[in-house]
């Protein structure tokens, strides 16, 4: 019965994908434009690998906050920037994090998408209807 | 009762030479099969003194051969640890632990031991055989330093007056109005200055300090971490890591190039009320320049000729002078005695260049003065050929400290180890 069950679930979850062929190329390309304002904005700090720097900058591969469904508090992030320390996942980091408020809604999707979907991260796509709506509140 | 005085006295001549046999010459200590991982030159051997110690910042050994070490981290709620090596192999055998602190910097000067938490200096009386005598008994000497977490560490260094120098590490990457934010300048003058960014002065003997009772020795120094007071030329040294992000914040003026050169890790000897120029200047050791920093003005190509010190030595950019050691010993070839080894943590950005650093450097010397050239004395902590991300380093230098026997011993923060490193005709 259970494996009837999570086969429905399979189904389930493979069907509501589908609809995303063509989405699935509009994540591509948004993880490619992502790409280009991860390595001129993020990765100086972050790194290539998005390991980030112990102790100095926080590390967005296998990040839990970076990966969780929070999108409010990453959109935030990049348009206010982070003040002094931080705590991740147990460990400090002390640089503080510019604000990237000239990016537009369009380049925060795509440098988000590219982040939550590189290295070891699987997280979902962030679309620029979420990053308008999230961004108007915080004007 | 004569015969109990002259047992004492044997018991005495005894138990030294237990202790003579225990801190054994480094001739006798067999190294590593391996020298521990590292590169080193011809006639140099190395040991794993302890490993998985903990973060352990700077270093210190005392005359009889044990290591204190400053953690960055608690180790079950304890913030310095104690290695002893008990039966001369020269591997630590005991390890203790003792204040509820976290910090990086730890010395020793006459009869005490000094450390550091990220806003406090403390001191603990030895005893003869260089033990703390009451771990619990920590005196408070200088409270209240700023800690806003960017470069918060606290390194410090003693003179032969009374005196304790501490770095106050710079809350900033170059004074701008917004941190590391493009387009924002920097603040004139920058207020920062006034309680960090340099070097402060405290008594040794008064406890309690604070900003009011101290004296500001030196300024403009953005991030100090290595710091030494040099005893054959009687003055400080220090080493200051350069700024970031020169083609980040400046697209149009620095390649990426450029800026993983630029600028300078620099060391300085400082004298009383020296000003190095953070951050209105950084020093370019490709044109041996003092230049104009952009966020002031600065284009990469204005320079700066009067008002600030120059550096008695600069290195490639970014690669983090950690620890600074003037070396006094005699284990060593000549050559070495009183010239400068520096730990460099290793750099992070460099990229999409590959990292630097991640090794000691050594500076020779000659009348007071270094030659100019430096080379690296110690390679191989990251385990890596190239290390494109910091992350990826297995090991990373940070804190050095003579022992009695005039062998080099160094610190890694990443997993805790503990190299000893020996000449061995």
């Amino acid at each position: 019965m259970y494996r009837i069950f999570l086969a429905f679930v399979v189904v389930m979850v493979s069907f509501t994908t589908v609809p995303a062929q063509t989405n699935n190329k509009l994540i591509v390309a948004s993880v490619a434009r992502g790409k280009i304002v991860y390595l001129q904005r993020c990765m100086v700090c972050h790194q290539a690998d998005g390991g980030g720097v112990p102790k100095l900058n926080a590390p967005l591969d296998g990040s839990s906050a970076v990966n969780g469904s929070d999108i409010p508090k990453l959109v935030k992030n990049i348009v206010k920037g982070l003040a002094d320390r931080i705590e991740i996942d147990g460990e400090v980091y002390s640089n503080a994090m510019p604000a990237a408020a000239d990016l537009k809604d369009q380049q925060i999707a795509d440098v988000l998408t590219f982040i939550r979907s590189s290295w070891t991260n699987k997280a979902g796509a962030v679309n620029l209807t979420q990053v308008k709506q999230i961004r108007s509140k915080l004007k | 009762m004569k015969k109990v005085t002259q047992f004492r006295f044997f018991l005495c001549l005894f138990v030294s030479m237990l202790l003579a046999a225990v801190s054994a010459s480094a001739q006798n200590i067999k190294a590593d099969t391996d020298n521990a991982g590292l590169t080193l030159p011809t006639g140099f051997a190395a040991l794993k003194v302890a490993d998985n110690v903990g973060r352990t910042r700077h270093i210190v050994v005392n005359k009889q051969g044990a290591i204190y070490a400053k953690l960055e981290r608690l180790d079950n709620g304890k913030g310095i640890v104690v290695l002893k090596d008990t039966d001369g192999d020269g591997r630590a055998e005991t390890k203790t632990t003792f204040a509820n602190y976290i910090g990086t910097g730890i010395a020793i000067k006459g009869n005490y031991l000094y450390a550091t938490s990220n806003t406090e200096i403390f001191k603990y009386a030895l005893n003869a055989a260089g033990d703390v005598i009451d771990e619990n008994a920590g005196e408070k000497l200088v409270t209240g330093l700023v800690d806003k977490g960017q470069h918060n560490s606290k390194s410090i260094t003693l003179d032969n007056a009374g005196n304790i120098y501490v770095n106050i590490g710079a809350p900033s990457n170059s004074c701008q109005e917004k941190d590391r934010t493009k387009g924002s300048m920097g603040m004139m003058p920058c207020p920062i200055l006034d309680s960090a960014g340099g070097i402060w002065q405290f008594k040794i003997d008064q406890l309690n300090q604070t900003y009011a009772t101290g004296l500001r020795y030196a300024t403009g120094l953005r991030n100090v971490v290595g710091l030494d007071w040099n005893n054959s030329l009687n003055q400080l040294f220090v080493t200051q890591h350069g700024r970031d992000m020169l083609n980040n914040l400046f697209p149009d003026l620095y390649d990426t190039t450029i800026s993983a050169e630029l600028p300078s890790e620099t060391m300085y000897a400082i004298n009383k009320g020296d000003n190095a120029g953070w951050p209105y200047i950084y020093y370019d050791h490709i044109k041996g320049k003092k230049m104009m920093a952009p966020e002031y003005g600065g284009d990469g190509k204005k320079t700066v000729d009067d008002k600030f010190i120059n550096p008695a030595m600069a290195f490639p950019g970014h690669m983090a002078p950690n620890g600074l050691l003037f070396y006094s010993g005699n284990q060593f070839p000549a050559r070495y005695k009183n010239g400068a080894f520096i730990a460099f943590h290793g750099s992070w950005n460099r990229s999409p260049l590959p990292q630097e650093g991640y090794y000691v450097v050594f500076v020779p010397y000659q009348n007071g003065k270094p030659t100019g050239q430096w080379e690296v004395f110690a390679n191989g902590f990251s385990g890596k050929t190239i290390v494109k991300n910091p992350r990826d380093a297995g090991h990373r230098p940070c804190g050095l400290a003579e022992g009695p026997d005039g062998s080099l011993y160094v610190s890694d923060d990443v997993k805790g180890t503990i190299y000893r490193i020996m000449y061995q005709k």
